[in-house]
């Protein structure tokens, strides 16, 4: 047992330091990761802008037609989201984004069944998701520890868009649980596309078609909020949510305090699932795969 | 895929901007105008700018620099990624389906001219130059850098701001950014000229007859300058090799 902690702790800390070497590079990189941020709220304050004329023109005419005003006074919302609103929860799927993103890991493994290398773990004492899953953690740590800089002056910067300020104490702790399962959920999910390569070798289509979903059905491009509702509701069943839009909602009050708990709930057994899904793809695939050569 | 995102904005707007003028389809034109520029850069450029960093890591650019043929065309048109040229053929598709939209609206529909379909092309050329300019640039940098790897990204965080239309930034602290990137970095004139010549070609005749002539100019100027830059860092190029 102790000789397992001081492993996975060896493997923990080695990804560590390999990840501080460029750590200018990093804080710049994350920094810039900002940069798209700036446009968007150019473009929905534009498109606020038109919504109000358009709002104040048909109000003029007719006081009905002014559907899109919300009751409280002159505040234009989208789909029940003020301007402030949807910036801020664009912020805040940057930082849903931080935990659930995984760069390379998909590819990463096909990569290694394609090559052969993934042969060390059949020789090696050591789990291959668990591994994955241990540097994946470290980079996230090592990722976090730097970003923190960047993510707080941004924040800071932009703390005007929060208009309801912090969230309650118990919103606040399904918050950081949504993030936190967000994360394992994007590890698994991508984990197990990137096992389809004992099956297809090349996963690369697979993973763009991957990408481009979780982009769009995420949450990570706008709010879900704005689709159709028969969109909206078909979205709501996807475990993809979970990895931007949940926890950010939550942080914006958009899900009442019964619905987040369930919702966490939710979010919870696709992780599961997913741990296990990718536990009997790793082993069924194993059982499929042939090394050569040394 | 960016378009299903503009799709649902317009579910809920009818306008990007007050007076902006860019309704749905104009900017769907805006849109194509977009895709054809990023999939003619991505098919004859993107590919040799990722090429050059490692030719330099490697040392291997001696070879391209031994070679009787300028080495920035070398370099510059070595590959090409024709799987990037789909993108091309949907904004075809994209442009085809707007202008036609746009010419059978009830209320002011667009009149097509056949200068237009000069301009376009033309300006489209302009803006690809452009993108091409600051490509090498940044391609360069790698040279005093030794390695460039977030090169794909500052690339993509610059040509982001290209993407939308200028009026949006023109508002509080968005004109600096407006100013920057039409002056100094010309990513906003990349999309914004052609695809204002295409889909609000009655515009210009009032105080914005000189945009089309500030694209030249930034093409010229970009051009020039990215060689420059190219000549000045291959003169700090030391091989990688022994």
């Amino acid at each position: 047992m102790t000789a397992h902690v001081v492993k996975w702790w060896t493997i923990l800390r080695i990804s560590l330091e390999e990840r501080f070497v460029y750590r200018g590079d990093f804080a710049l990189g994350t920094l810039m990761r900002f940069l798209p941020i700036i446009t968007q709220i150019f473009l929905w304050t534009a498109v606020f802008a038109a919504v109000e004329q358009a709002s104040t023109q048909s109000g003029a005419q007719a006081s009905e037609g002014a559907a899109e005003q919300s009751a409280a006074g002159s505040a234009t919302t989208v789909a029940g989201y003020s301007l402030s609103a949807m910036i801020a929860y664009y912020l805040l799927t940057m930082m849903s984004r931080a935990f659930s993103s995984m760069p390379g890991l998909a590819s990463g493994i096909a990569l290694q069944v394609r090559n052969g290398e993934i042969k060390k773990f059949l020789i090696q004492p050591v789990d291959m998701i668990g591994f994955l899953l241990l540097t994946r953690m470290a980079h996230k740590l090592a990722y976090y520890t730097i970003a923190i800089l960047p993510f707080a002056f941004v924040f800071y910067l932009c703390r005007g868009y929060f208009e309801l300020g912090w969230p309650d104490m118990q919103r606040l702790v399904v918050y950081v649980c949504s993030l936190l399962l967000a994360f394992v959920l994007g590890f698994f999910l991508e984990a197990s596309i990137g096992l389809i390569s004992f099956w297809f070798l090349e996963v690369s289509s697979l993973l763009f078609v991957y990408n481009l979903l979780t982009f769009f059905l995420s949450g990570h491009m706008f709010p879900l909020d704005l689709l159709p509702d028969i969109a909206q509701q078909v979205v709501t069943y996807l475990p993809l949510h979970y990895l931007a839009y949940f926890p950010a909602a939550v942080f914006l009050e958009k899900i009442p305090a019964n619905e987040m708990w369930i919702g966490l709930g939710v979010q919870a057994l696709w992780v599961l699932a997913f741990i296990g899904l990718s536990r009997v793809m790793l082993n069924r695939g194993l059982h499929r795969y042939s090394g050569f050569g040394g | 895929m960016n378009i299903g995102f503009y799709i649902i904005i317009f579910q809920h707007t009818n306008m990007i901007g007050e007076e902006g003028g860019w309704k749905q389809y104009e900017f769907f034109v805006f849109l194509a105008t977009t895709w054809f520029i990023n999939s003619i850069v991505q098919t004859f450029f993107m590919p040799n700018a990722q090429e050059f960093s490692e030719l330099i890591r490697t040392g291997n650019l001696d070879f391209a620099l031994l070679k009787p043929i300028d080495t920035q065309f070398l370099i510059s048109f070595q590959k090409m990624d024709w799987a990037s040229l789909s993108n091309f053929v949907m904004a075809v598709a994209l442009l085809v389906y707007s202008l036609i939209n746009l010419t059978s609206q009830p209320e002011n529909p667009l009149t097509l001219h056949w200068s237009m379909f000069l301009l376009y092309p033309f300006f489209i050329f302009c803006g690809v130059m452009i993108m091409y300019s600051i490509m090498v640039a940044l391609a360069s940098t790698s040279i005093w850098l030794g390695r460039n790897q977030t090169l794909y990204n500052c690339w993509f965080y610059i040509t982001n701001f290209s993407r939308y239309p200028m009026e949006i930034y023109q508002r509080g602290w968005g004109w600096a950014l407006w100013g920057a990137f039409t002056f100094v970095i010309p990513v906003l004139v990349v999309v914004n000229i052609p695809a204002r010549i295409m889909a609000q070609p009655l515009r210009p005749v009032g105080h914005q007859w000189y945009w089309p002539f500030i694209a030249l100019a930034a093409t010229l100027i970009s051009v020039l300058s990215s060689r420059f830059v190219f000549k000045k860092a291959l003169g700090a190029y030391r091989s990688a090799s022994s």
